[in-house]
């Protein structure tokens, strides 16, 4: 292990499955050899909830779907000297956006309310629950993004490839079989 | 003497007649393109095949081979041009992959492999275009449409039924169905025409047929378009 000081990596799932996470763990044993380069700062790996002001890297999985991804995108940015869209939700809204050309109260009052079975449903309507966007949104046309790794999800070894580029200090880049958008 | 022009430096043979696109292919050099079909007249709507002639921008499937011609197709700054020209295809519809059947077999997304698109870039339009499902055999899913054109030539100079075609202009063009309804169920188009082979994206697909290939064993995951596609193949 070398004395360098590791940087720092923070990730999150907004508006996505936890695929992309699930993924990230499909690097296997090479996991040990990045934690000798890398610390976790948030992330659900880690529990923390807030970003150290000091990330080096901030890693997004998953697109805007309501107001909360769009305050956790932008302490990411915030906080984060490289961002990293991870996937094809963060990338293009994926899966969840599949609603976007469907008026947001329509789904709702069908998702809560007049679906078979859901007798006098009412939509939620808790303040501590974060309001949904009209249409959900990839996080670059919200915030600036560095680097981009396409894939529902992207394998471990595209993820691999881009950090490990990252911390050679090469500018990532995925060659054919890595670099897919499904 | 035989008729010859340079392409990014090699020498490219071309007889009386041929476009640039086809002489390159015949040549075993592949420029990008989405509209372009060796079997069918050039459309040159879609641009991506655009390369400069003598310092000048044009379509390589509609500008003639000429003699001497100086010509340029694999430089950054053309292939940045065509990347962000299919930046634009990719907002401009639904584009989806993973959840799309052509996806490993489209020629959409294997270009966009091939100039390195890492994402869609610009804004997302997230048109509302409902797909048609009317015809026993095939699936019509306009959200993929890039405009080509291609089934509109096959239908008309192949098959000779005429059932699709461009209509609208600019941004609002969009890709019909001749029939008073409007739907596909209501034509004579057939699996069999040449029209149901030609979409280059996953617009036109048959039925009972989706994610039949395994990922790995589709067309472009087993090689990138560049070294599948060239003229007759």
């Amino acid at each position: 292990m070398s004395n360098k000081k590791k940087l720092k990596v923070a990730t999150t799932s907004l508006a996505g499955c936890f695929g992309c996470h699930m993924s990230f763990l499909d690097i296997d044993e090479r996991l040990f050899t990045l934690l000798d380069h890398i610390e976790f700062d948030r992330s659900p790996l880690t529990d923390i909830k807030t970003c150290s002001p000091d990330c080096d890297i901030g890693i997004i999985e998953g697109g805007l779907c309501n107001a909360e991804n769009v305050h956790v995108l932008r302490e990411f940015r915030q906080n984060c000297k490289i961002l990293i869209a991870m996937g094809a939700c963060a990338i293009n809204g994926g899966l969840p956006a599949q609603r976007n050309h469907l008026p947001l109260t329509t789904i709702l009052e069908e998702v809560y309310h007049t679906s078979p079975g859901l007798a006098n449903g009412m939509i939620p309507n808790d303040p501590e629950l974060p309001l949904p966007l009209n249409q959900v949104h990839p996080i670059h046309e919200v915030v600036q993004v560095d680097y981009f790794i396409p894939g529902c999800p992207p394998s471990g070894d595209a993820i691999w490839k881009v950090l490990t580029d990252l911390l050679a200090g090469r500018e990532p880049a995925l060659g054919h079989g890595l670099m897919h958008y499904d | 003497m035989s008729l010859t022009f340079t392409l990014d430096g090699k020498t490219i043979p071309f007889e009386d007649g041929q476009t640039i696109i086809q002489a390159a292919g015949k040549a075993g050099v592949f420029i990008p393109h989405l509209c372009y079909h060796p079997e069918f007249k050039p459309h040159g709507s879609c641009k991506l095949c655009t390369v400069k002639v003598n310092g000048r921008h044009t379509a390589s499937c509609t500008m003639r081979a000429m003699p001497g011609m100086v010509v340029e197709s694999d430089t950054e700054e053309i292939n940045a041009e065509r990347r962000a020209l299919t930046q634009m295809l990719f907002v401009e519809g639904n584009h989806f992959c993973p959840s799309c059947e052509k996806s490993g077999n489209c020629q959409l997304q294997a270009t966009a492999y091939h100039l390195g698109m890492m994402s869609p870039h610009y804004d997302h339009f997230f048109p509302n275009r409902p797909v048609d499902a009317s015809h026993p055999e095939v699936l019509l899913d306009f959200n993929r449409c890039i405009l080509c054109s291609l089934c509109v030539r096959a239908s008309r100079d192949v098959d000779g039924k005429n059932v699709f075609a461009l209509s609208g202009r600019g941004i609002k063009t969009h890709l019909i169905v001749n029939a008073r309804s409007g739907q596909l169920g209501d034509t004579d188009f057939a699996l069999a025409d040449k029209a149901a082979q030609v979409c280059p994206v996953g617009v036109i697909l048959r039925k009972r047929q989706g994610f039949a290939v395994p990922i790995g064993e589709r067309k472009y995951d087993k090689a990138p378009i560049a070294e599948t596609v060239t003229e007759g193949k």
